[in-house]
């Protein structure tokens, strides 16, 4: 590194990072996920997941949860890089250890294997409402809603009980209480 | 029922409600429809460029000096990737700009379909916000809406695409009224108590200084006189940045000169060792902050800022203010009235011992050159050419490079949008389409683009433009072979191994003019030097003037590698003292 020889500074100290979960709502139409993921990429900042859908067809409202870390400042830059774009309506930002916050995702995991093992599974999975959706005299799958580690967890579990494939989705976030975010 | 209109009727219909009169273009298959409803809207002018990204930087030109927005109309595909660069160079300098791009028809959207190019995608990160107009009952909304988004706020580029066949759809139009409103992302709503806390600041600082930025010059000529209100009821030094040259008189007393990379000594040390720095739309740009960790560590900061988002983005603030600033200062102003009349009285002995300060450091002279008799300096040439046109009311744009920083240095501006040079993306090639755009909004003033010969290169097509319109545009091109900024890094940075910063064969210039239609001169002597300027200001055409200068003169003071403000090179000679050595090298 001694040789090498740039026209800029180098990086400065870098600061904690937090994971927070941002929620944004943005007018549904075309290419509108492009320029919030685009916005991101761009600028450097980290997606670690990402739910979107529209939540109310009639004015036309798409809701983005986007999981993301950085530090403070960072944050900061995406929640205002974010308002400034034409489509975005509102930024919210929670932390993930909020309590006030509610976070959830949903996993599908395909079991193949003999009754025991699938039982086994089912029953590892059960504290995070298990639902069987499909299940034949191999195999089955089991949908679950729980946070991200949990999810991971019960993913590197089943490994050994028969798990061959997993399809999750990114998380969503909602207040607790009477109140929404304005 | 009421008449129909095509989409390329609305087009212009469109324009004409928004008070256009020009735009700069060039046709091509996806946009002829659109060309020919030109005929028919006399209103309008087109004029025709030679390359498109000429189009993007006229209207650039165009905008930055008459404070309105610049419109260039372009066809698909290599029309609409050519000015991009442009488009870039507006966005990063936030200049409002609005571009037309013609679209293959719909139904061949995402067929790889001839002249096809995803324009939305690409211009996406490059503009405030771009539409794809699938159906031409949308059209006049999103050309309107366009305008709002291009001209509010922070201003900057944005971009429409129209499909061919929605060019030639029929559907009614109504008449639009302009109104006057922020687009609901702009925030002007500072509170009376930061304006409070503010003038607080500033009574109980013994070392203030106020560092101005483009946002000065992007909120209107009214910004500007306020600003100067506001600097001399205050007797406050004040700096500023490439972008804000012209907002507060170049040759003031208070003026310290232009700040950062290559600013003045004065300024980057006053900088350094305020206890107040009042930031006016200006976004703590690397080039402006040196060494981050190390950058005016003493200071309260205040940042004025019309985009929430340049608040803290780079250096941590004490006290934002969000909004205009033109309207910020006026309520400074109007409060420092109300409730301290005596301000600049009461303050004049608190800060005295700070002018005196800065005195010391003025009378370095850092501006200052070894002149010569032989040949001429390139720094002579931009204070010759100051001299003999400052009474004139001139126009400056530059291209990139150590010119670019000479002209900053030595030309000094007491107008704003008199300065046109491109700072956030430096784009060479810039200076000489600017200067149309210049020309063709200011038709009887004085346009000079002090430009480099490598710069000028990139987009000399655009003379024919100029030759075409009789835009009596006068390229001074400070020419001494080398990609001057380049070769300046290379000796400072790489031991002097001028890797490909050498043009080997340049054209004649004096001839090439000739072959373009408009006037060449050529100065290569100190001595002949004002003559050939007079002449140039003399001649009623376009003029490309070579003005031959020492080859291996380097831009000072400068900041050099790895150092905050107080550390500046101020010349060659100071350099062998202060020689960059080990980890300073990897910066600069």
């Amino acid at each position: 590194m001694a040789k090498a020889k740039s026209a800029y500074s180098i990086p400065g100290k870098k600061g904690k990072l937090d994971t927070h979960i941002i929620v944004v709502w943005v007018d549904n139409e075309a290419g509108v996920l492009a320029r919030v993921v685009g916005l991101f990429s761009g600028r450097g900042y980290n997606i670690e997941s990402l739910a979107v859908a529209e939540v109310d067809p009639k004015l036309n409202i798409s809701r983005i949860t986007i999981v993301t870390t950085g530090t403070p400042q960072v944050i900061e830059q995406i929640k205002l890089q974010l308002k400034k774009l034409i489509p975005v309506h509102k930024v919210a930002d929670f932390m993930r250890n909020d309590k006030k916050v509610i976070f959830k995702e949903m996993a599908l995991f395909k079991v193949v294997g003999n009754s025991s093992k699938r039982k086994k599974a089912l029953n590892a999975c059960k504290k995070y409402n298990a639902v069987i959706l499909d299940k034949t005299n191999k195999s089955c799958v089991i949908q679950i809603t729980a946070m991200r580690r949990e999810i991971d967890l019960m993913a590197k579990n089943l490994k050994r009980l028969g798990l061959v494939s997993l399809s999750r989705t990114g998380a969503v976030a909602m207040t607790r209480g009477a109140d929404t975010f304005r | 029922m009421s008449k129909l209109y095509s989409g390329a009727e609305i087009v212009f219909k469109c324009l004409e409600d928004q008070g256009v009169d020009t735009i700069f273009g060039y046709p091509g298959g996806a946009v002829l429809p659109i060309y020919d409803e030109l005929k028919n809207f006399s209103s309008v002018k087109h004029y025709l460029v030679r390359h498109e990204q000429g189009a993007g930087h006229a209207a650039e030109g165009y905008a930055r000096s008459s404070g309105k927005p610049g419109v260039a109309l372009v066809t698909s595909g290599p029309g609409a990737t050519n000015i991009v660069t442009a488009l870039t160079d507006a966005y990063m300098d936030s200049i409002p700009i609005v571009c037309i791009s013609g679209q293959v028809p719909t139904h061949l959207i995402g067929t790889d379909a001839f002249q096809e190019a995803d324009t939305t995608g690409i211009t996406r990160p490059c503009t405030k916000h771009n539409w794809l107009v699938k159906d031409v009952k949308n059209l006049a909304k999103v050309i309107h809406r366009a305008f709002e988004v291009a001209t509010t706020g922070r201003p900057g580029p944005v971009l429409i695409d129209i499909p061919k066949d929605v060019q030639f759809q029929k559907t009614s139009y109504t008449k639009y009224k302009k109104q006057k409103k922020l687009n609901g992302k702009a925030k002007n709503n500072f509170k009376q108590n930061e304006i409070d806390e503010l003038i607080k600041l500033m009574s109980n600082s013994s070392k203030p200084i106020f560092y101005t930025g483009g946002g000065v010059i992007n909120s209107g000529p009214k910004a500007s006189t306020l600003l100067r209100e506001l600097v001399y009821a205050t007797g406050f030094p004040i700096t500023s940045t490439l972008q804000g040259l012209g907002a507060f008189p170049g040759n003031d007393n208070q003026f310290v000169g232009m700040l950062g990379m290559h600013g003045t000594y004065e300024a980057n040390n006053a900088m350094h060792d305020c206890d107040l720095m009042i930031n006016v739309g200006a976004r703590f740009d690397d080039r402006i902050t040196g060494k981050i960790d190390e950058f005016s560590p003493k200071s309260k900061k205040v940042h004025i800022d019309i985009d929430p988002s340049s608040i803290n983005k780079n250096v941590k603030v004490d006290l934002p203010i969000i909004g205009d600033v033109g309207e910020v200062i006026n309520a400074t102003l109007k409060t420092i009235k109300k409730k301290k009349p005596s301000f600049a009285k009461s303050n004049k002995q608190k800060i005295s011992k700070w002018w005196e300060k800065i005195e010391k450091w003025r009378s370095v002279c850092s501006l200052d050159y070894i002149n010569s008799e032989e040949t001429i300096k390139p720094q002579y040439a931009v204070q010759r050419l100051y001299e003999l046109t400052k009474d004139k009311d001139t126009f400056i744009t530059t291209e990139v490079g150590q010119h670019q920083m000479w002209a900053a240095q030595h030309y000094k501006f007491d107008k704003p949008n008199r300065w046109m040079t491109s700072g956030g993306l430096g784009t060479m090639g810039y200076g000489l389409p600017a200067a149309i755009g210049v020309q063709v909004a200011h038709p009887s003033k004085l346009v000079v683009d002090i430009a480099g010969e490598a710069s000028v290169l990139m987009t000399m097509q655009e003379m024919s433009t100029a030759v075409q319109y009789s835009l009596p545009i006068k390229i001074f091109i400070l020419n001494n072979e080398y990609m001057g900024m380049v070769r300046q890094w290379q000796e400072l940075l790489h031991d002097k191994n001028y890797s490909e910063s050498y043009t080997a064969a340049l054209p004649d210039f004096v001839k090439l003019a000739e072959a373009y239609g408009c006037v060449g001169i050529r100065a290569s002597t100190p001595e002949e030097l004002d003559d050939k300027i007079i002449e140039m200001l003399n001649t009623e055409r376009p003029v490309i003037f070579d003005c031959r200068v020492d080859k291996i003169e380097n831009c000072f003071p400068m900041i050099p590698s790895g150092k905050p403000h107080n550390q500046m090179l101020l010349g060659p000679n100071d350099q062998k003292d202060k020689k960059i050595t080990g980890k300073g090298k990897t910066l600069v």
